[in-house]
C-alpha cells in the first residue's frame, strides 16, 4: 500500500500505457488503433513530467536576475525540475506529427478501400 | 571555410535546404531536385572533412551554443560516427540522383514534396550519427521515422498499409527508447552519453539501470528489425517506390545498429552488457536465428522486393551477430559487414527499381531473357548477388570471413555453421534470380503468344543506370580494399573495453 501511494505515477503511467497497448493491438479499427498509440505516447509524457515534480517546489524561474549578467545561488530542492517539461515538450510535439501523418494516411485508405476495419481491408488487399 | 563548424553542418545545411526546396519549388518545379543534390553533396564534403580530422587528431567534440555538457548538447564524432557520417553521405548521394527519374514515374507532380521529404530524412539520419546526447538521437530518430513513414506511403498499392503498420510498431519502438532514456536521467539527472558513462558504473547494481537496458534493447530492436520485432519490415520495404525502398533499406536499420552500439557499449559499458545482464548473448542467438528465419522465408518469395526484404531481415542478424559477439575480430566484422550491407542493398533495391521502370514487374518468374534487354543492370544485379553469397573478391566475402573468425575466436562452433549455412540458403535464392535472369527463355507478353519478335535493349535511363553501376563496383571496390578498411579504420572505431 505504501509503495503504492508513493508511486502512484509509475502505476498510473503504466496502465494507461497497457490501456493503449491493448487498444493497439486487440482493436481491429485503424483510428482505434491510432487512438491506442496516442494513449501510449501520452502516458510516457504524462509520466516524464510527473518525476520532475517536487514536494512544495515552485515556478523554476529565479526573480530578478534576468540579463543582469549576475550569479545567484538558490537551492534546487526548491524549484520543480523543469528539464523533464523542456523534453516532454519535444515529445509532444513528435506526437502531434506522428497522430497528422497516421490521420493522412487514415484518409488515403479509406478512399481507396472505403473502409477502416484492418480485417476488411486484408480481405481486399 | 571554418573547419570548426564542420560536425553541426552536416546536419544544419540538409535541414535549411530542405525548408527552401517548398518554397522555391512552389515557384519553379525544376529548381528542386539541384537543391537536393547541393545540399547533399556540401554534406558529403563535410562528412569527408570531419572524417579526415577524426582519423588525424582524434575525436571532436562540438558543444552547441558554447554551453558545456552535461548542461548543453554535445556533439561528439569519433571513429565509427566518422565512419558512418562519410557512408550514410556517399549512398544518399548516389540514391538521390537515382530518385530523379524513378519519382517522376511513380509520383508525377509530387517531386517537390518528395525532396524535401527526403531531405528531411537525410537530416535526421546525419543528425542521429553525429550527436552525444540521448535526447537528441530520439529527436533526430523521430524525424527520420515519421519522415520514412511519409515516403513509404507514397507507394503503389498497398503503400498506405503498410506505411501505417509501421507508424504504429515503429512509434512503439521510439516511445521505448524514450523510456530507456528517462529512466537513466532519473538515476542520473544527465542526458550525455560521456556524462552517463561515467555515472553508470557504479549503478550498474540498480534495478532501473537493468530496465532502462531491456528498455533500450527491445525498443533499438524494433527500430533496426531484430527478429521477433521485424513484422513492419518486408511490407515498408516491398511496398514503398523504389527510391525510397533503395534509400530506407541499406541505411535505416544500420543506423540502428549505430544506436545500439552507442547504448551498449558507450553509454553501459561493455562490462554491462556482458556480464552484469546476459544481454549479449542472448541478442547473439536472437540473431543467429534471424539469420536463418529470413534466407529461408526469402527463398519461397516470387516478389523480388518482398525476397530482399527478408534478406535484408537475415542481414540484420549478421551485424547484431557480429556486434554481440564478444571479440574484436567479430566486432570488425559486424561494422565490415555494416559498410558491405549497405552497398550491396543498396545496389540490390536500385536494380529492382530499374526493372520496375523498365518492364513494370516485379515477380521473379517474368524475368527470363532480361539479361539482353537490360545487360548493365544484370550485371549490378550479379556482382551485388555473388557478394551478398559470399564469393571473393567481393566484400560480401570478407565480412563474412571476419564473422567467422570472431566465430571461432570465442569458440562458437553453432555460430560457424549457422553464418555458413546461411550464405548456401543466400545462394539459393539469389541464384534462382540470376538464373531467370540470364538463362530462362523470354516470358514477356510476346512471347507467351507464341510469336517471335526482335529483342529490344532497352536499357534503364542513365540517372538511374550511373548510381546503380557506382554502386556495383564499389562493391568490388570494398572487397579488394577490406584489409586496408579493417586494420586503418574499423580498428579504432571498435568500442574499448572489447579484447
Amino acid at each position: 500500500m505504501d509503495l503504492l501511494l508513493s508511486h502512484f505515477n509509475y502505476f498510473i503511467y503504466i496502465i494507461l500505457m497497457m490501456v493503449g497497448f491493448y487498444a493497439m493491438m486487440g482493436k481491429r479499427n485503424l483510428v482505434k488503433k491510432l487512438v491506442g498509440m496516442n494513449i501510449f505516447q501520452w502516458s510516457i509524457i504524462l509520466f516524464f513530467v510527473s518525476i520532475g515534480a517536487k514536494k512544495g517546489g515552485t515556478i523554476p524561474i529565479v526573480e530578478g536576475v534576468h540579463g543582469h549578467g549576475v550569479d545567484v545561488v538558490v537551492q534546487a530542492g526548491q524549484y520543480v525540475n523543469p528539464l523533464p517539461h523542456v523534453l516532454m515538450l519535444t515529445a509532444i510535439v513528435v506526437g502531434v506529427g506522428t497522430t497528422g501523418l497516421s490521420l493522412a494516411l487514415l484518409l488515403t485508405l479509406y478512399k481507396k478501400y472505403k473502409t477502416l476495419e484492418e480485417d476488411e481491408i486484408m480481405r481486399k488487399l | 571555410m571554418d573547419f570548426d563548424q564542420m560536425p553541426i553542418l552536416v546536419v544544419v545545411v540538409p535541414l535549411l535546404f530542405s525548408f527552401v526546396i517548398p518554397v522555391l519549388g512552389w515557384w519553379k518545379k525544376s529548381l528542386a531536385f539541384p537543391l537536393v543534390v547541393i545540399a547533399i553533396a556540401v554534406s558529403l564534403l563535410s562528412s569527408f572533412q570531419i572524417a579526415f580530422t577524426v582519423f588525424q587528431h582524434g575525436p571532436i567534440d562540438y558543444y552547441l551554443g558554447g554551453w558545456d555538457p552535461p548542461w548543453g548538447i554535445a556533439y561528439r564524432i569519433d571513429h565509427l560516427s566518422a565512419f558512418m557520417v562519410v557512408l550514410i553521405s556517399i549512398i544518399s548521394l548516389l540514391i538521390c540522383v537515382y530518385s530523379k527519374a524513378s519519382i517522376e514515374k511513380e509520383a508525377p507532380g509530387k517531386e517537390v514534396h518528395f525532396y524535401c521529404i527526403f531531405l528531411l530524412l537525410f537530416t535526421g539520419l546525419m543528425g542521429m550519427v553525429v550527436t552525444g546526447d540521448m535526447f537528441n538521437i530520439y529527436v533526430f530518430l523521430e524525424i527520420s521515422s515519421l519522415t520514412a513513414y511519409a515516403l513509404i506511403a507514397i507507394g503503389d498499392e498497398r503503400g498506405a498499409f503498410a506505411a501505417f503498420k509501421y507508424v504504429v510498431i515503429g512509434t512503439v519502438g521510439a516511445c521505448f527508447y524514450l523510456l530507456g532514456v528517462g529512466y537513466l536521467y532519473i538515476v542520473t539527472g544527465s542526458l550525455n552519453m560521456q556524462d552517463l558513462s561515467e555515472i553508470l558504473p557504479g549503478l550498474y547494481q540498480s534495478k532501473v539501470v537493468l530496465v532502462a537496458a531491456i528498455f533500450f534493447t527491445v525498443g533499438i530492436g524494433i527500430k533496426m528489425g531484430l527478429f521477433p520485432l521485424h513484422t513492419w519490415l518486408p511490407g515498408a520495404y516491398a511496398h514503398a517506390p523504389s527510391a525510397v525502398s533503395a534509400y530506407i533499406a541499406p541505411l535505416m536499420t544500420k543506423v540502428g545498429a549505430y544506436m545500439f552500439i552507442r547504448v551498449m557499449f558507450t553509454v553501459f559499458n561493455p562490462s554491462f552488457s556482458f556480464e552484469v545482464l546476459p544481454l549479449t548473448e542472448i541478442l547473439s542467438w536472437i540473431a543467429a536465428v534471424a539469420i536463418i528465419y529470413g534466407s529461408i522465408i526469402a527463398i519461397s518469395q516470387s516478389d523480388l522486393k518482398k525476397m530482399l526484404a527478408y534478406s535484408s531481415i537475415s542481414q540484420v542478424g549478421y551485424i547484431v551477430l557480429g556486434i554481440t559477439m564478444g571479440n574484436r575480430l567479430g566486432f570488425e566484422g559486424g561494422l565490415l559487414h555494416i559498410l558491405n550491407h549497405a552497398f550491396m542493398k543498396g545496389c540490390l533495391f536500385a536494380v529492382a527499381g530499374a526493372i520496375i521502370y523498365r518492364q513494370s514487374t516485379r515477380n521473379i518468374e517474368d524475368f527470363g531473357y532480361l539479361h539482353r534487354k537490360m545487360p548493365l543492370t544484370a550485371l549490378a544485379f550479379a556482382i551485388a548477388a555473388l557478394s551478398m553469397v559470399g564469393i571473393p573478391p567481393t566484400a560480401g566475402f570478407f565480412s563474412k570471413w571476419y564473422l567467422i573468425l570472431g566465430a571461432v575466436e570465442s569458440q562458437n562452433w553453432i555460430f560457424v555453421g549457422i553464418i555458413m549455412i546461411s550464405s548456401l540458403l543466400n545462394a539459393v535464392y539469389f541464384f534462382k534470380v540470376i538464373e531467370h535472369i540470364y538463362w530462362h527463355p523470354r516470358t514477356d507478353a510476346a512471347a507467351k503468344a507464341g510469336q517471335v519478335t526482335p529483342i529490344v535493349m532497352k536499357e534503364a535511363p542513365t540517372s538511374m543506370l550511373i548510381p546503380m553501376l557506382i554502386l556495383a563496383a564499389g562493391v568490388l571496390f570494398l572487397g579488394f580494399l577490406s584489409h586496408w578498411i579493417v586494420e586503418t579504420l574499423l580498428v579504432h572505431a571498435v568500442p574499448s573495453g572489447i579484447l
